[in-house]
Order: C-alpha cells, then structure tokens, then sequence
C-alpha cells in the first residue's frame, strides 16, 4: 500500500518535474555557464564576467534594456488602467447571461495565433490601411498617413496582447467580494470613489499584483509585437538577445544578456512588491 | 405617542410580472423596536432594500421625519443597515470597520479614535480595535456589525435577520443582547426575522408578512392572542386547527361542524361569518384545559375526550399529542406546569375542554393555508 501511493506520487509528479526540469532548469544552467566563459581565440574559452561586463558598459545595451523595462512597466500601467473598469464591470455590475457572454468576449482574441493578431493591427495601421483611409475619407488627413512602427503602435500592441492576462486574475478577485460589502461600503456613507479606494482597491490587490507580475514579464520577453509595430528606435531588449544568438553567433553575450533580463526583471518586481507593500504569498492565497 | 420616525406609504415593488412588496403602509414611532415577521421569501428584505436606498419602489413613499427620502441616494440617508451576512470589511481591521462612517464623516483621527474606543466598551468587547475580522468568533462580529452602524448614530437602524448566522444558543442569548443594545442606545430599530421567537421577545410592534403585503400590524400579545388573518393565527405561536362549515351564526359565536361530524363552537371577532360559509378554527395548545374526569372540563363550551398518542416532554412547554375519541386529526395540548401531569402515560384516558372565545374563526382561505402550512417548516423554534 504504501509503495503503491509512493509510485502514485512519482507518477504524479513526473510531468511537473521534466517540464521544470528540462525545459527549465537545464536550459538555464547551460545558459548560465555558456554566459560565463569568453571567447579568446577559435573553440578556445576561459571562465569570466567579460559579458556581464559588456552588458554594462556598452550603452547602447544598458539603455535599451532601460527602455524596454520603462515600456513594460507602461504597458502594465495602461493594461491595468483599461483592464481595471472592464473587470469591475464584468465581476459585479453585469449580471447572468450578458457576464458570461462578455467574459468570453474577452478570450475570443486569444484564440487566434499572436502572430495573426499583430498583423491584423498592422491591417488598420499601416499607410494604406484601414484607419489611414478612413481619416481621408473624412477628409481629415489629405494623404496616407502611416501609423505604424512607432512606440505608439508597439504599445497598443502590447496592451492589446497583455489585457487578458490582467483581466481575469482581476475579475476572479473581484468576484469573490460579497455584494453587501460593497453595499455596506455606501450605506455607511461612502462615496463611489472612497468605496472603490477603500474597500474594491483594496480586495482586488492580490489580483492586480499577480496580474501586473504576469503582464510585465510577458511584455518584457515580448519578440513579436515590439519587432512587427515597434519602428527603429523602440529597439526591444528581447531583439539584442535575438540578434546575438542568431545574428552574430555570439550565444555567451546573447546568454549573458538573457540572464541579466531574468535578474533584473526579477528585481523590478521584487522591488515593486517591497514598495507597495505586498507580498507574494498574499497575492497566491 | 411621540411622531413616527419612519412611514412607508402604500410601498409597493414589482421585478417584471412578480409583486415582491404589495402596498405595504406602515408607521414606527421613534426609538421603538419595529419588527417584520415572515416566511422566507415573503418580501422583507425588499422591503429593507428600499428604505436603505438600494432599491427604488415601483411605486408608493417612505418618509423620514415626515419628508420623503426617495430622491436621497444610499450613502446620505439617515439610516444604517446591519446586513443579512454582517458584511463587514475584510480588509480592514475592527477599528477601520467601525470608524469607516466616522471616517467618511470627515470626522478627526483622535475623536473617531475616542468613539471607536467608547462603543467598543458599549458592546463589551473592548480592546479588540487591532484585530482582524476573521478572528473573532460569531457573536462577535454580529455585535460588530452593529457597533458598526451605531457609531454612526442613525435615525433608524435596519437589521436583516442578522442572528440567522448564529447557532441556536448564541441565537437566544443575541436577542436580549440586542434588546438590552436598543433600549441602551435609543435607537429605532427595524428588524426582520422569519423566527417569530425572535419577533416575539424583542418587539414593540410586529408586522405580519406574507406574499408581499401586511396581514397584521400589532404588538407580539395582539398577534397572539387576537390574530387578524388566519396566516396571522397559523404562522404566530402553534395553534390547532381545524376546517369546516359554519353551521349556526350568533352575536360574535359560531359553530363549526367538520368533514369528519366533529361539532365546534368559537369566535369570529366581529369578522362577521355566515352560516354555510367555508371556515377554519383555531385553537392554541395552552388555552385547552386537560382534565382527568369529565368533570374537570364540564364548565367549558367545547369538551372532548380522548386518549394520549404521544408526549413531547420539553421542560415547561411540554405537551400531549391526544387522538380523540371521535376520530380525527391528534390535538396538541398544553400540559400544565404544576406537575399535576408529569405521570400521565401513552394511551391513558383524558378529556379536554377550551372556551368558544379561545377558538378563533377565520373564513377558509386556500392561499393562506398554503402559505402557513409552507412556512411552518422555517417558522418557529
Ligand atoms: N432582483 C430581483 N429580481 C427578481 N426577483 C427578486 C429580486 N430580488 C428579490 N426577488 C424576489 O422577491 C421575493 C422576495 O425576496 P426577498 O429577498 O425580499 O425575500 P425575504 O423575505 O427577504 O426572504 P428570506 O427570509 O429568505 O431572506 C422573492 O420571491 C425573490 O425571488
Ligand atoms: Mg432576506
């Protein structure tokens, strides 16, 4: 009996393990000793930082991993800005039928590749697309006007991929507060606004802390919006890696440059979460 | 008679096709316990809902010292509202429940903190202001939902049936707790309930609802002893009862004879019933006299025998289930607490006898019968 529920366990287990394993664990301890040894002549390496090094004084690399975490946290902003009242309408203001329908609403983008989605947002964006024609029709531009490929578009593009992923972490938080709080919020002499800062906000926290960790590191890591609508100045961070994996050959600078990423983004959310006051465990439970 | 505080007048609420409240009028004078007794579903908390804000009436007014607040929304109204679920903030400590009004107030940090402190010590329970509201127990968040409200000073406190929660013997005690709190503070309370115990202990005055409209407004002893409906008479306290046609009118007496050729005679209470007409009879377990001879009950107008099916020993509201000699249904019967009963036995012989003023007749109502019957299994403890 007890054998039988230890190799009950194992087989439970094993899935998790090998994904964590080998797609995980693996890959980064490779990485993490391709991005310590430095090339000094032809299939001949020594152990040493000179990667790390480059990371930080070459400005060109410095400054685009600073923008693109500025972007990101931008873009975690603006999803959480958008996504916030549409949540709240769907958790506790629609009822039945029409919070079913509207919730699904909100999947139906995802069921299309990402690829495709971006380049649906180049069919409304670019000179002769849709929106371009349209203003001229208007006769509010009297030439094509072309929308994409600058950060304005990459944003959109971030925001539009990431609402999802703050949406229903948001509406399964806000959901699970009691209509009467809410009611009891006003009945005491609140304000729509001191009900939503005091008592809605603040419920919601553990959702909007998860869904704000997952969109910033989706956004951080994010290939293909920055590289398809972004222009030539919002050069993303996960594109340097790209290039010095692909591009150059160079895989311990391109390895080097992806564990800074996974340092620093780790710290940009440790330290948001120290700011704010949460933890992560609050924001599991 | 001091001026009511609150009035609802013909207050009526309809969700598409369904009546939930039918033009209910009522009036509570100020500082009195007001309570609304019926069976799940009957409308009470619609009826909380609308004068808390939170609900607007299809039709009709609810005055507040005389003026009307339906143009007030919720978060100004001089009213408060202990919820159904208590429904205090989990997010916030026992101190940040209490003082949220005050704070809302625009009220300083040190008197919000002194007031907080001062009801806190009102409900006995000082110090517990840093706790988190799931550690306290039942009891004690049900008296800080209260306190809750109280700080706030409210014209008139709305209760939701908010013992519901409680297990039984916290039950009995909240209740003269919540008395005790009502005269304490002077505050006009409403309180719902569908446990007519509940209604009975703490009330000034009880309203009766069934079907969303009043049967009877009055205190628990009117209700009682003069019930207005025959809901009225089925749903307040226990009551034998019995169905038939009226077979002599007279002044205020009647007679009623049933299916089974069971003769009656009661008391219409100038309700005004004719011969021929469909009626029910009931007749509460204590006011049936149960004697050992014939004698004993000879001086009553209705007189019966019969033998005892079962006994239901529950300290002093014991009783005696009789089948009677004629046949028909078992007659509940009040045991008297002098002990003259404590050896009575399965199947011994007894007669029973109650006065015709003690049996209440009503006009058959199948609606109410129903009503009663359905809510028989909430009602009562
Ligand atoms: N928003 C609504 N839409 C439709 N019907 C409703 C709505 N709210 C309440 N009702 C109906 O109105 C009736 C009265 O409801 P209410 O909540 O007032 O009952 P209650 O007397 O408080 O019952 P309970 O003792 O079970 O709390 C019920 O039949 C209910 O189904
Ligand atoms: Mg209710």
């Amino acid at each position: 009996m007890r054998a039988g529920a230890k190799l009950g366990f194992f087989l439970l287990f094993a899935p998790l393990v090998l994904w964590l394993g080998l797609l995980i664990v693996i890959p980064h301890i490779d990485m993490f000793l391709v991005s310590i040894r430095e090339r000094i002549g032809v299939a001949e390496y020594q152990t040493s930082l000179a990667n790390y090094l480059t990371f930080f004084t070459e400005p060109l690399y410095l400054v685009t991993f600073l923008r693109t975490a500025m972007m990101s946290i931008l873009a975690t902003a603006l999803t959480l800005v958008i996504g916030f009242p549409v949540s709240f309408y769907i958790a506790k203001i629609a009822k039945g039928r029409l919070q079913s329908a509207l919730f699904l609403l909100t999947l139906v983008p995802f069921y299309v590749s990402e690829l495709v989605r971006t380049f649906g947002w180049m069919i409304l964006l670019r000179e002769t697309g849709l929106f371009s024609t349209l203003l001229q029709w208007l006769g509010l531009a009297d030439q094509p006007v072309e929308m994409l490929y600058n950060d304005v578009a990459m944003m959109v593009g971030l925001v539009y991929t990431s609402m999802l992923f703050m949406v229903v972490p948001l509406i399964t938080t806000m959901e699970s507060l009691d209509d009467s709080v809410i009611e009891a919020g006003y009945d005491l002499g609140g304000s729509g606004f001191s009900v939503m800062r005091e008592i809605i906000i603040p419920h919601a926290m553990p959702g909007i802390v998860s869904g704000s960790i997952i969109v910033f590191m989706l956004s951080l890591g994010n290939y293909l919006t920055p590289t398809m609508l972004g222009g030539k100045d919002s050069l993303w961070f996960t594109e340097l890696i790209y290039s010095q994996f692909i591009v150059r050959f160079n895989w311990e600078l391109g390895a080097a440059f992806g564990f800074m990423l996974l340092f620093l983004s780790s710290l940009i959310v440790w330290g948001t979460l120290k700011l704010t006051g949460q933890t992560l465990e609050k924001t599991m439970g | 008679m001091t001026d009511p505080i609150l009035e609802s007048v013909s207050l009526s609420k309809r969700f598409g096709n369904f009546v939930a409240v039918d033009d209910v009028s009522f009036s509570v004078p100020e500082g009195s316990f007001f309570s609304i007794l019926g069976p799940s579903g009957c409308g009470k908390t619609t009826i909380m809902r609308m004068i808390a804000g939170f609900l607007e009436p299809t039709s009709g007014d609810i005055l507040i010292r005389g003026r009307s607040i339906l143009d007030v929304p919720p978060n100004k109204r001089p009213v408060n509202m202990v919820f159904q679920h208590l429904a205090l903030f989990p997010m916030m400590n026992i101190e940040g429940n209490i003082g949220y009004g005050l704070r809302r107030k625009g009220m300083e940090k040190a008197e919000i903190a002194a007031r907080v402190g001062e009801v806190l010590e009102r409900i006995g329970l000082p110090g517990i202001g840093k706790r988190k509201v799931d550690e306290l127990s039942g009891g004690q968040k049900q008296r800080v939902a209260i306190a809750r409200c109280m700080v706030m000073e409210p014209d008139v406190l709305l209760l939701d049936e908010p013992l519901g929660a409680l297990d039984l013997k916290l039950r009995e005690h909240m209740k003269i707790e919540l008395k005790q709190l009502q005269s304490d503070f002077g505050t006009t309370f409403i309180y719902i309930t569908h446990d007519q115990s509940e209604a009975l202990v703490m009330s000034d005055q009880i309203a009766v609802m069934n079907q969303g409209r009043f049967e009877q407004i009055g205190s628990g002893r009117d209700l009682y002893y003069r019930p207005g409906t025959a809901f009225v008479a089925g749903f307040v306290g226990e009551a034998n009862r019995w169905r038939g046609k009226v077979t002599r009118a007279q002044g205020g007496g009647l007679q009623l004879t049933t299916e089974a050729g069971l003769v009656i005679t009661g008391a219409d209470h100038g309700r005004g019933l004719r011969v021929g007409e469909e009626a029910e009879i009931f007749v509460r377990p204590e006011a049936i006299r149960i004697g050992h001879a014939v004698s004993d009950v000879a001086h009553f107008s209705n007189q019966m025998s019969g033998s005892v099916g079962s006994l239901l020993f529950n300290g002093a509201a014991s009783r005696a289930m009789l089948r009677p000699a004629g046949g028909g249904d078992e007659i509940e019967v009040a045991l008297p607490q002098s002990g003259e009963f404590s050896a009575l036995k399965r199947g011994d012989e007894v007669h029973i006898g109650w006065e015709a003023e003690q049996a209440n007749a009503f006009a058959y109502d199948p609606t109410a019968a129903a009503a009663t019957a359905k809510a028989s299994g909430t009602g009562g403890t």
